[in-house]
């Protein structure tokens, strides 16, 4: 009985293992066969021939590269700026007294509740009216005003949490506000600093709805957007083999990165889900 | 600690002026603009209609459908998430070898772009070389030679699939951190009372990890109401999948310069925002209960 259940237990842990990481095997997978055994009735699990012709071309015969390049710019910028932003109004909610505190959390805190879909309209004709249709700033914008509450939440929580009185200690020694979080609260926060940047990150580059509807130009697209309208030489003829190289490059860093980081990860999420 | 309070002012000045330029500001002139009917093409004038555009939304077949579609995928992948992720929690809460890559593997679809991955799975639905579709076609789903992203109900069914694929690992590591919280000993106690296993899931696990399953299904119930890539990537709303956000963008966007839609447009994101301010007041609401 208890092998039995042993079994069966097994049985369950590598089909959640498997159902999870089987689309991304089979991403790889495809990514270097070569097109006849790609299109194939009964494809084989284990390739018979391997060819590295997909990845060759995915740079060769598009602009793939500048799309990952718009990627890391917007995603970078806007990254560094949540966290400057945030930080500073993170580390005055959490240590200075000040009256309306209460408003301005719960203000900034809504934010993450708006649904993107019902400011894109407006949003588009702010950037329209300010000239920022197909310029990173027109990204960056948004995307840093998406990513502020969870920054601002996870940090506040964070600095709330550090022995006060290093910072008494720096401003008795005359440390302005300013000084003393940018050399004593920043450096100790490094762990907080580098899971809600991560997030941050990962959410800017994974964004789709405004990428798509901001950016109008093929050399402007962020990845996803060029991986979602992928095209061919022709329009019914969906270059599989390639579209799968690409999402193979550019998922590849992700997983590694979510794996080495995985417990701030979901810490920072439990936080952001249970609370913000 | 003495501090003057007008420097938390400046503080925090960057932060309201982002969120209000691109946050709250569009937000009121998304309001504003639907009690108008204008377009982004020159040479339609701009002019005030009440709530006309309210009054047209329930007579528009597509918006109606598009509800339908929103509330049906909400509902069935919510739901199946929660159950599936519940079971998959308790499953890698046990002790067992290897535990640590399987919880590792289980942020691996949260970690792919939901863009990237719905190309991923729209290969493996490929009609003819699709592995998954050969797979339905095996356990007999389907009949072979169905299209499956090319027939109503079914793609339906396949979106929900990948929102599951997603989701489904995530939710039950948010619900893993609710059980872990749960202390040994009152377990020990149960047991020493006699209480079978099942006895002790139903009295005391499902209990105790109730809040942390709410706050998880609301958070996700306001997810699936604005979904939009995984349906957008997968059918572009064809074959009866349209959902609210897809239509929205849809009559924002692609009719811009046709005709008066702008208008129109702002009418079914304020429609969306109401819809999913609802439940996020659900949602705080249940947290104010946690939190007392």
């Amino acid at each position: 009985m208890n092998v039995v259940r042993k079994t069966l237990f097994y049985g369950l842990v590598i089909l959640i293992f498997v159902w999870c990481v089987f689309p991304l095997y089979w991403a790889f997978v495809s990514s270097i066969k070569p097109d006849r055994d790609l299109f194939e009735k009964n494809p084989t699990f284990i390739p018979r021939r391997i060819t590295f012709e997909n990845y060759v071309k995915v740079f060769k015969e598009r602009p793939f590269h500048v799309n990952i390049k718009n990627s890391i710019i917007v995603a970078g910028v806007t990254t560094i700026l949540s966290l400057a932003v945030g930080s500073l109004s993170a580390y005055s909610i959490a240590r200075i007294k000040f009256r309306g505190k209460k408003i301005v959390m719960s203000l900034i805190l809504s934010v993450s509740m708006f649904p993107q879909i019902s400011i894109l309209g407006s949003i588009f004709l702010i950037l329209r009216a300010l000239k920022l249709i197909n310029t990173y700033t027109g990204l960056i914008l948004p995307y840093t005003a998406m990513n502020i509450p969870l920054t601002v939440w996870v940090l506040q929580n964070f600095f709330r949490e550090l022995p006060k009185e290093i910072e008494e200690a720096a401003f008795i020694d005359g440390a302005s506000k300013f000084r003393t979080l940018w050399s004593i609260v920043l450096p100790m926060s490094a762990p907080g600093l580098v899971a809600t940047g991560l997030l941050t990150f990962i959410a800017s580059w994974n964004e789709f709805l405004f990428a798509l509807t901001f950016m109008q130009r093929p050399n402007l697209y962020t990845v996803p957007v060029a991986i979602a309208l992928f095209k061919g030489a022709s329009q019914y003829e969906i270059p599989w083999g390639q579209l799968m190289a690409a999402a193979v490059v550019v998922t590849m860093p992700l997983v590694i990165l979510v794996l080495i980081f995985q417990n701030r990860i979901i810490a920072g999420l439990s936080a952001g889900a249970m609370k913000g | 600690m003495k501090i003057k309070g007008s420097a938390a002012y400046w503080m925090i000045f960057p932060t309201l002026l982002i969120i209000s330029i691109v946050a709250f500001f569009p937000l009121f002139k998304t309001f504003y603009d639907s009690f108008f009917s204008f377009s982004l093409r020159p040479g339609i004038e701009r002019r005030f209609v009440g709530l006309e555009n309210y009054k047209n939304l329930l007579r528009d077949v597509r918006f109606v459908n598009a509800l339908k579609n929103t509330i049906f995928f909400t509902v069935v992948s919510v739901s199946i998430e929660t159950v599936l992720g519940l079971i998959i929690a308790l499953i890698v809460h046990q002790k067992f070898t290897l535990r640590g890559i399987v919880r590792a593997a289980m942020l691996v679809p949260w970690a792919i772009p939901t863009a990237i991955s719905s190309q991923m799975w729209r290969w493996m639905f490929h009609d003819q070389f699709g592995i998954m579709t050969r797979l339905w076609e095996r356990i007999g789903i389907i009949t072979p030679g169905t299209p499956i992203l090319g027939r109503p109900g079914l793609a339906m069914w396949a979106i929900i699939f990948v929102d599951v694929w997603k989701t489904t690992p995530f939710m039950a590591l948010l619900i893993l951190a609710g059980l872990q919280v749960i202390p040994e000993d009152i377990y020990e106690a149960a047991k020493i009372d006699g209480a079978n296993s099942i006895q002790r899931f139903f009295k005391i696990t499902l209990p105790l990890v109730t809040p942390t399953i709410a706050v998880a299904l609301i958070f996700r119930t306001l997810d699936a109401l604005r979904v939009f890539d995984v349906v957008y990537i997968m059918t572009r709303g064809a074959v009866n999948t349209e959902t609210l956000a897809v239509y929205n963008r849809h009559v924002l966007m692609d009719r811009a310069f046709t005709g008066a839609w702008f208008g129109y447009g702002s009418a079914i994101s304020v429609f969306i925002f109401m819809l999913i301010m609802i439940f996020a007041i659900i949602y705080i609401k249940s947290l104010k209960l946690r939190l007392d």
